[in-house]
């Protein structure tokens, strides 16, 4: 269990320094203007290159050291939910599909009724209709009553 | 006797009907917010931001204010009745809270709990009425030069101090600057790290991050450890109200939790968290009945630390009304409302903006006797939105994440990167990097650099100018023990330790 947080604790470590490198190119390729500037806009971007570099440098260290991770209350082995999980993503994948064509209210209730099922309900018609009924008001509060426009859709066209 | 004039004017602003409903609205919704867990005052004032295209500035801050003042004490209730604590300046209630409750003392907790929030909380805003005026008379006379200083130490402290861990900290500030970044910089009008996708010339929005850092990573890192089962709720057992003794136990915790929570609220120390820890271990240092720390819960545990919480939350309301320096990530948020108002915090707000200023500092007077009321006769609704089943409340959170980031411009990219900053987020909850500093750098980090070019212009491009102007330099030093103070501390003892 001890190697399984090092080598994650690991991982982070090098994720931290792959982006301080991928800001660094990104500094690079910031176009350069003739425009007269004390601090040009390069200036702090290659500071947060540098900075993420040296803290992922830090991390590294106490990785190889046996990380930190072990210390953590979470760390107790307990098995993760993957069933759960998937559950939530399948439902934030879907509104992102279907948001543009079936419109918030439809598109956000599957969502929640798939949300809802991730974390162990089993009543499916209830899920469905306290579902519509949130994602409804929400939309009737939100983009009739603040005019934040939440995009058009199949039963937004009907109210 | 100018300030008490003013109050007088804010109240005139405040106690217009308008304004006390928002006042009321804002600490219903903040008790609500704070009631439940796993969500708090930062989110829901990202979510309320739409607000501020259809309202005066005025009536938006009354309201924010009142969510963040009601979070403060929604969040007692749950720490006290399921252990789980409803906000993160809660954590220590539940202590001893849930002790209480578990002894049938449900009741003098919550009622300590709300009298200490209001004792406190109102003993924050007179400091805020007060203060204010003083820093800004302070904060005028500083440069850019200083601003910047000021802002590096800002950064410092949230970061680096407290959590525990620097390193991690600071990893997360300097992603949360990177995120700043994004889009044109407002200088030189350059693209960076625009990547060629035009949804990012406007840079990162503050909603998105907040959104996905405080609900949807929330939400993730759950369901990533979800065991079926239900939290026991334990029922209010016990006289809504304090006996004899509870008073004499609970009066002086109360002033105490105040004193310690004010200051640490107005320091760039940021946040709820340390105040009411240390509030916490002075109470069970101070008392008379240590025995009931940790056995049958002790009232002094509760009071203490639920007034530091509170003073704390105004206290951050100073730096962010007087500077435009945002100490937690639901001031940040704040602060980004004004930017949306086109609004220049910092100094010259009270004067630029006094119907603003005071009127909201007089709803905070408001607001404070309206959530005492909330909380204490009206308990038991708050009880019952701690029913709701926990899968009906996160698919409502993902509902309300969605419409926030979707109403910013209908746009898929911008639920892709919720997401994704979301997942991002729920790995730095897992691996135990702060998220507070990433909403904090995001909003500062821009700030901070124009001040730096400012700076720099008028030093005519010569970097001392942070070490020669003697404010900046001491801040800087302040900084710089700030940071590294801990760690020599820490090697100071083992060198004395070893011989």
């Amino acid at each position: 269990m001890k190697s399984g947080t090092m080598r994650a604790d690991l991982g982070v470590a090098i994720f931290v320094l792959v982006l301080a490198g991928l800001i660094f190119f990104g500094a690079v390729s910031i176009a350069q203007t003739p425009m007269y500037a004390a601090i040009s806009a390069k200036f702090v971007p290659y500071l947060c290159a540098l900075l993420l570099a040296v803290l992922g440098g830090f991390l590294m260290l106490d990785a190889l050291r046996g990380g930190w991770s072990r210390h953590l209350p979470d760390a107790d082995g307990a098995a993760l939910n993957w069933t759960s999980f998937s559950l939530l993503v399948a439902g934030a994948v879907a509104n992102m599909a279907l948001i543009g064509t079936l419109g918030f209210v439809i598109s956000a209730s599957i969502q929640f009724v798939l949300t809802a099922r991730a974390f162990g309900s089993q009543k499916l018609l209830r899920d469905v209709l306290i579902g519509c009924a949130i994602t409804l008001g929400a939309y009737l509060g939100f983009d009739r009553g603040l005019g934040v426009n939440i995009g058009a859709g199949i039963l937004e066209g009907l109210i | 006797m100018d300030t008490f004039n003013n109050l007088m004017h804010g109240f005139s602003v405040a106690l217009t009907p308008f304004n006390l409903l928002w006042a009321l609205l804002g600490c219903f919704l903040g008790t609500a917010i704070g009631v439940l867990p796993g969500i708090g005052p930062a989110l829901a004032i990202a979510l309320l931001l739409p607000i501020t295209y259809q309202v005066s500035a005025t009536g938006a801050f009354i309201l924010f204010c009142g969510v963040f003042y009601g979070a403060m004490y929604g969040g007692s209730t749950t720490s006290i009745l399921i252990n789980t604590p409803g906000e993160s300046g809660s954590i220590i209630t539940a202590l001893e809270g849930n002790k209480m409750a578990r002894n049938g003392r449900a009741g003098p907790a919550l009622a300590t709990a709300a009298i200490g929030s209001f004792v406190a909380g109102t003993i924050g805003t007179l400091g805020v009425s007060f203060l204010g005026p003083i820093v800004v008379e302070l904060a005028l006379k500083l440069g850019p030069a200083e601003y910047f200083s000021l802002m590096v130490l800002c950064f410092v402290t949230v970061s680096a101090v407290l959590g525990s861990s620097a390193v991690r900290g600071l990893v997360s500030l300097v992603f949360g600057i990177f995120l700043g970044l994004v889009g044109i910089d407002r200088q030189t009008g350059q693209q960076r790290f625009t990547f060629g996708i035009p949804e990012l010339l406007d840079g990162v929005n503050v909603v998105l991050v907040a959104v996905a850092l405080f609900a949807v990573a929330e939400t993730l890192y759950l369901a990533l450890h979800w065991r079926s089962g239900q939290e026991e709720i334990l029922p209010v057992r016990g006289k809504l109200w304090l006996s004899r003794s509870d008073w004499r136990r609970s009066l002086f915790p109360w002033l105490r939790g105040a004193a310690i929570g004010f200051p640490f609220g107005v320091m760039p120390a940021g946040g709820t968290e340390m105040p009411t820890m240390l509030s916490y271990y002075a109470e069970r240092k101070l008392s008379k009945h240590p025995e009931e720390f940790g056995t049958t819960g002790a009232i002094e545990g509760v009071a203490g630390p639920e007034a530091a919480n509170n003073a704390a939350a105004a206290g951050i309301l100073v730096p962010m009304l007087t500077l435009g320096l945002p100490t937690s990530a639901t001031a940040a948020i704040m602060l980004s409302a004004f930017q949306s108002y086109g609004i220049q915090p910092g100094p010259l707000l009270f004067t630029s903006q006094p119907e603003l200023v005071w009127g909201l500092i007089a709803s905070l007077y408001i607001a404070n006797v309206m959530l005492l009321v909330m909380n204490l006769p009206l308990v038991g609704l708050w009880v019952k939105i701690l029913h709701i089943p926990t899968p009906l409340l996160y698919g409502g959170i993902l509902v309300f994440a969605t419409i926030g980031t979707y109403g910013i411009s209908n746009s898929v990219v911008d639920l892709f990167l919720l997401y994704g900053i979301g997942l991002i987020g729920m790995l730095m909850k897992k691996f135990d990097f702060p998220v507070a500093p990433v909403v904090i750098g995001m909003i500062l980090g821009p700030m901070a650099e124009e001040s730096m070019r400012q700076a720099m212009t008028i030093s005519q491009g010569d970097w001392s100018t942070f070490v020669t102007r003697p404010i900046s330099l001491v801040i800087l030093l302040i900084a710089l023990v700030a940071l590294a103070g801990p760690k020599l501390w820490v090697m100071m003892q083992r060198r004395v330790a070893i011989p």
